[in-house]
């Protein structure tokens, strides 16, 4: 097992110096730079662009600002943020935390409601209750992210006054759990619910395709509770892919941040990434989709890993 | 004798020859089984609706999508404005016609798009195998690991919101899906004997993809292709929401959406109806894409109907 990990570990190497060479050379091959806010700059001379151009490196042949970025990178010197002049590392490392907890809170959410829904509309097939959540799951799977939280701001913000309207706390008062989770309300719904829908639904399928497996009519026969046959037995099997899945999600669930970041005033990574976009700031752009890219190869490999761990049928060699 | 010694072009013409089911009614059964999707078969009808309003509305409409009127700013909905107007006085209901072209159009445009680029990638990449397929493959993980939004807004700030451009960055980003399917079909059929018969005639390999694989992996590239659809929308409504997709004053859904969120402490119904729009449609594009998905894949519909 250890060996197997070494070896995905390894294998995942190139995947990511792949990935590291795409998004410079992205980068650096879209028109317009960030010497192109001061081309028309009253006051600013060919010249001084000239200079600014070789101070930040920008006049050297790409694949040695690709090999410069990349060692720099690898000693933690991420580089300096065009616009604010921080160091990008640090930036990151403000942001990251929140897009973080909001993804992290939406992860449990999600999962706290969708493991049950799926095996109660699994269990009571064909009932009122299966139908009505079957039918709200498709629902929730049309229902473009943005939208749904601007409804959500406008009825239960807006208009009933029960929830802030963005900010991860309220502005200026003392660290209050009560009133951080208070903001959380909104953002965690907005973005839990398309992937309620979606585990439910898939756990739904898989269990009603395990219920009818000959293992558990055997624990059945061996007087098993039907309530341990469904919970013991079947769901450990039925919720295993779920496993996958959760990790393929990850980028969708960036995305999704990224939107709601930017509706509720989220101080996160997506906004942040969205801010730099807006004024070319390449050192930051390349270190967020690092970063995110990066997380999004190592939540694939965990879950491979966990899939391995958990389901004793696969052996890997 | 003269039947066997004819070489039927398909399996499906040699089982018709021998007067057997063949491929006439594998579609026929794909069509009841279709017909028997109540709800695909509403949504169809749903769809159509959307698509002859939004064609023919504009035309019949009284106002114009872009006509500015300040006396007539954030008037709620009424008989005159059927939607409401917006913060620049322009009919709701109009815009929404009109942004309905632009969005449909893209949604369809950016699937083609999708479809033949991961067409080409994963035909390629499970006919050939080996090296191709490798190296292939890696690119569709490299282009999976990175969050889709983040290139698509670092591309569309650059390359500005044009509709071609918009429709090519949805298509080039969103293949990846689509070439895995292909490429596990591909790999699959290539194995297969009419494969191996067509090689030993000494057809050439993109004829046989042509002829022999890309027919018999139709079924989840048509899922695949409705599906697209619904992503796209939502893709592109989404950018647009976010200000980077089609620009004002041409209404899409998205931009529309994007004004809304100022506009609707005011005019709650400028945030409603257009996302009501996307909704409608991608809930009805979905339902038959499941629909198409029980029609065309019989294994799929033995699995459901044994549960």
């Amino acid at each position: 097992m250890s060996r197997y990990a070494s070896r995905r570990l390894v294998q995942a190497l190139p995947l990511l110096l792949g990935i590291s060479v795409a998004s410079f050379l992205i980068i650096n091959a879209v028109p317009g730079g960030p010497l192109s806010a001061y081309e028309n700059a009253p006051g600013v001379t060919p010249l001084d662009l000239q200079r600014l151009e070789h101070q930040l490196g920008l006049d050297q042949p790409l694949y040695l600002r690709y090999v410069t970025w990349l060692t720099h990178v690898v000693t933690g010197d991420w580089g300096y943020s065009y616009a604010t002049q921080q160091p990008v590392l640090a930036m990151i490392g403000e942001r990251l935390p929140n897009t973080l907890y909001l993804m992290g809170t939406v992860y449990v959410v999600t999962l706290l409601l969708a493991i049950p829904l799926g095996v109660l509309t699994a269990v009571r097939q064909y009932t009122w209750f299966d139908h009505l959540f079957t039918g709200l799951s498709f629902a929730g799977l049309s229902m473009p992210t943005f939208w749904l939280g601007l409804l959500l701001i406008i009825v239960l913000g807006l208009t009933l006054r029960l929830f802030p309207l963005g900010g991860m706390a309220t502005p200026g008062a003392d660290f209050d759990p009560f009133d951080r989770l208070w903001h959380l309300v909104l953002p965690v719904a907005t973005l839990s619910l398309v992937g309620i829908a979606h585990y439910s639904r898939y756990l739904r399928a898989s269990m009603l395709e395990t219920l009818n497996q000959d293992y558990i009519r055997t624990a059945r026969a061996k007087g098993l509770t039907y309530r341990s046959a469904v919970f013991r037995h079947a769901l450990r099997n039925a919720a295993l892919p779920l496993v996958t899945i959760a990790a393929l999600d990850l980028p969708e669930l960036f995305v999704g941040a990224l939107v709601t970041e930017q509706i509720f005033g989220w101080p996160g990574m997506g906004r942040l990434f969205w801010d730099s976009a807006t004024r070319s700031d390449y050192p930051v752009l390349m270190g967020i989709l690092a970063v995110s890219s990066t997380l999004i190869v190592l939540a694939n490999l965990a879950a491979d890993l966990a899939y391995g761990y958990m389901d004793p049928r696969i052996h890997y060699s | 004798m003269a039947t066997w010694t004819r070489a039927s072009t398909t399996p499906e013409a040699g089982l018709a020859e021998l007067g057997l089911p063949g491929y006439a009614g594998h579609w026929r059964l794909a069509r009841d089984r279709f017909l028997a999707h109540r709800l695909a078969v509403a949504s169809v009808a749903v769809l159509l609706l959307l698509v002859i309003l939004v064609l023919v509305g504009p035309i019949l409409s009284p106002y114009d999508p872009e006509h500015t009127n300040l006396n007539l700013r954030y008037e709620s909905p009424s008989p005159a404005h059927i939607m409401g107007t917006d913060s620049l006085g322009r009919d709701l209901l109009t815009r929404i016609m009109f942004g309905g072209r632009v969005s449909l159009t893209i949604g369809v445009l950016a699937m083609a798009v999708a479809i033949t680029l991961g067409v080409l990638m994963g035909g390629l990449a499970g006919f050939y195998g080996g090296v191709t397929d490798a190296v292939l493959m890696r690119f569709v993980d490299m282009m999976l690991s990175f969050p889709r939004l983040f290139l698509l807004i670092l591309f569309s700030v650059f390359f500005g919101g044009r509709f071609l451009t918009v429709v090519l960055l949805l298509g080039a980003l969103s293949w990846m899906g689509v070439s895995r399917l292909i490429r596990a079909s591909f790999l699959s059929l290539r194995e297969r004997q009419f494969v191996e018969a067509a090689r030993a005639l000494g057809v050439p390999g993109w004829l046989i993809m042509l002829r022999h694989l890309l027919p018999n992996a139709m079924a989840p590239i048509i899922v695949a292709a409705t599906l697209g659809i619904a992503t796209a929308i939502i893709a592109e409504s989404t950018l647009s929401f976010l200000g980077l997709g089609i620009q004002p004053p041409t209404p899409s859904w998205g931009n529309m959406l994007k004004d809304a969120q100022t506009d609707m402490v005011i005019a709650p119904w400028t945030a409603v109806f257009p996302g009501l729009a996307i909704f409608v449609t991608v809930v009805a594009i979905n339902f038959i894409g499941d629909g198409l998905r029980d029609a065309l894949d019989p294994q799929h519909v033995i699995r459901s109907a044994r549960r």
